[in-house]
């Protein structure tokens, strides 16, 4: 990268304290697509000056993927030793890369002792957008494209947040298509609830592939995706249609900084 | 006279038994565990008159909202003409509520107007059910109980509004004939048509009136008492349920106190738990699921919005949210029996998860909470997914073996992938 991502310990060691911290995830660090919307998440924090951290080797998986498949000690292991970490460094707001992430710390964790201000990715472009810190200029253009977005359920569904990532997209002067089941009535990409982790139950298709076909009924030129797991659902489902030439699955994050350039 | 104490013998045994039957349901759903869902109440008002007495979740689907709107204020408003049968079968009068002149006339006519709308919309559902066959009405768990149930209600409807139409067409009749005991009350918008299939004789069109006018009181105490064996139930239901429904963000699931305190007295042995809460971890069966999901399952009009919504369920898998909350209602209602029969202490070996709910099923769902915003009553099928799979996980450690090696890594690796802590950073290096 062009630039150094600051951690916390880097700013702590200097005695100062970010406006926001970027809680990245566990798809976001390891995934090799994920790590690319992370990154450019990254990008949007540098390119418009806020002072921003990330933990770095001490963040941790938030617990979330052990809390959806039934394992509560697990959980809650996970989340208090965050918790410990994230209220040591004194964190008042944090913006994370997944939808898991950011529902768990934002609905979890202010039980087990962690009350921060916590917002999706989207919600932060959405932010830059409305104050005009963040336009659609010097970079790719989407104007007139097809794009159709994929409601991340625990963007979505799970917290009512429909309307940023939108927002994000409305910015670029694109065709924006809904798919038949959009917003609350948005259907699962497959991986939710600890399923991303194992393989399906018997079926006559999966889940992503019925996704897909629907995206794909829009007749898009880009996937607009919100969730490092969907992305993945998403880009196989793509994959198996064998349509990655003609249709792009992307994040808003990603999306946003091809505009913008960065 | 002995029209009146009969009368006032079935209507008071109806009550008696309709009481005894709602009380065991009652109790049944206090074999439930503990839940608070009594914070905020304004906003728990708001929530039921919103979703409950405003039928807001139902315009999702045009067609059924409409028809069930009026079939629902018809069942609400009618009820106000059930009042004056009450009181004319006691008294022995006869449309004791004449005296309100020009506005008599209007509610008899709107209660017309809204019996012949109940009528029609019934006739609608029962094709859709039976002719054209909606896919959400079918599925594994619509067997011949649940769809003959449906089937019933809908045909009793049909039945109760015929007669009170033809009730009020005998009684015009008469009316019109000058017939003593029938005074000139109400107006007739849709009866004065059904003239034509009356008999003519005076003594015959009695007989119709009253023939009429009893088989629709002992109907709708009949119904009553048919409403606790019924999905029909959620008329009375849905209003608490919406009430006592979950106000927090979907997405939030509940922190288990239990596990707090043992996680807290590991990380810090030095902490004192607040409240020693012993007992599973989990759901296997019924008794421990929250009182809030018992009577989720009571509440449950078996619609099939949240299985025709279920991503699992789409792509042909095992799973229907519908079929989570009539097994969680199946299994209490025996367990209720089994209480009534055996006494509070019998255990029949039987439990809600195997027994009724299989592991296939609860696997299958991707928490997305598709089921629980579907739901026109707020009912939440995925919270029941939940403690089925904490039961599994915690208690038995039973997982399929990826979910074990998920969990395995979070516990090593503090990621779900078998990555190393220490290249959790790695992502910054390249471009």
């Amino acid at each position: 990268m062009e630039f150094k991502v600051p951690t916390m310990a880097e700013l702590m060691a200097a005695g100062e304290e970010p406006e926001i911290l970027f809680w990245v995830g566990c798809a976001g660090s390891y995934d090799e697509r994920a790590q690319k919307i992370t990154r450019d998440i990254c990008k949007i924090l540098h390119h418009v000056g806020i002072k921003y951290a990330v933990l770095g080797t001490e963040e941790s998986c938030t617990g979330d993927p052990a809390k959806r498949a039934g394992n509560e000690f697990l959980f809650q292991m996970q989340a208090m030793t965050n918790i410990e970490v994230l209220n040591a460094y004194n964190i008042k707001k944090i913006v994370t890369g997944c939808p898991h992430c950011f529902n768990t710390i934002k609905n979890e964790y202010p039980g087990l002792g962690g009350s921060y201000d916590v917002i999706h990715h989207t919600q932060l472009i959405q932010d830059l957008i409305n104050d005009g810190k963040l336009k659609a200029e010097g970079g790719e253009s989407f104007k007139g494209k097809k794009i159709t977005f994929h409601d991340p359920c625990y963007l979505g569904r799970g917290n009512g947040v429909y309307e940023a990532p939108r927002k994000a997209l409305e910015v670029l002067d694109a065709q924006l298509v809904e798919m038949k089941r959009c917003k609350s009535n948005g259907l699962c990409c497959g991986a939710g609830g600890a399923q991303m982790f194992k393989e399906p139950e018997k079926g006559k298709k999966d889940i992503n592939v019925e996704r897909i076909e629907e995206a794909l009924e829009t007749n898009p030129q880009f996937i607009a995706a919100g969730c490092p797991f969907c992305m993945t659902m998403l880009s196989d489902g793509i994959k198996l249609k064998d349509k990655e030439q003609e249709v792009k699955v992307l994040d808003i994050a990603e999306i946003t900084a091809r505009a913008n350039g960065l | 006279m002995v029209a009146q104490i009969i009368f006032l013998v079935i209507t008071l045994a109806a009550i008696v038994l309709f009481t005894i039957n709602l009380r065991k349901i009652i109790r049944n759903i206090r074999l439930g565990k503990s839940a608070d869902r009594n914070d905020q109440p304004q906003k728990r008002l708001m929530t039921m008159l919103r979703v409950a007495f405003g039928q807001s979740k139902m315009v999702v689907r045009p067609i059924p909202a409409f028809l069930h709107f009026f079939v629902y204020i018809g069942f609400v408003i009618i009820n106000i003409e059930v009042v004056e049968i009450m009181i004319d079968g006691i008294f022995g009068t006869h449309r004791v509520f004449h005296g309100l002149g020009g506005l008599y006339d209007f509610l008899i006519a709107s209660f017309e107007i809204l019996a012949f709308t109940v009528w029609a919309a019934c006739i609608i559902f029962l094709i859709r059910r039976n002719v054209l066959k909606l896919k959400r009405f079918g599925g594994v768990e619509m067997t011949s109980w649940p769809k003959s149930d449906a089937n019933y209600i809908l045909i009793t409807e049909i039945l109760l509004m015929s007669a009170f139409l033809m009730m009020n067409a005998a009684d015009h009749q008469l009316q019109v004939l000058g017939s003593t005991h029938y005074i000139t009350a109400g107006a007739f918008p849709i009866s004065q048509y059904l003239v034509n299939l009356l008999p003519s004789s005076e003594s015959a069109l009695v007989a119709v009136e009253r023939g009429c006018w009893w088989f629709h009181i002992i109907g709708i105490l009949a119904f009553l008492n048919y409403l606790p064996y019924s999905k029909h139930f959620h008329i009375l239901f849905a209003f608490p349920n919406t009430y006592f429904s979950n106000l927090e963000p979907k997405g939030e699931f509940t922190n288990m106190a239990s596990v707090t305190n043992e996680v807290k007295a590991m990380l810090d042995p030095s902490f004192v738990p607040t409240e020693a809460e012993a007992g599973k971890f989990g759901a296997k069966d019924a008794t421990d699921l929250s009182w809030v999901n018992l009577m989720n399952a009571y509440t449950c009009t078996e619609c099939g919005r949240c299985t025709s919504v279920c991503p699992a369920n789409i792509t042909g898998k095992l799973l229907s949210p519908r079929k989570i909350m009539m097994d969680t209602r199946d299994r209490i209602t025996e367990i209720g029996k089994n209480i009534d029969q055996n006494g509070a202490e019998h255990q029949d070996g039987k439990s809600l998860l195997d027994d009724y709910i299989t592991r296939e099923e609860i696997w299958a769902c991707t928490s997305c909470n598709a089921c629980v915003e579907a739901c026109p009553v707020n009912i939440d099928p995925l919270q029941i997914i939940m403690e089925l799979r904490r039961f599994a996980v915690m208690e038995e450690s039973q997982a399929p073996a990826s979910i074990n090696a998920m969990l395995g890594n979070i516990e090593n690796n503090q990621a779900p992938w078998k990555y190393s802590p220490a290249d959790r950073f790695n992502w910054a290096q390249e471009d």
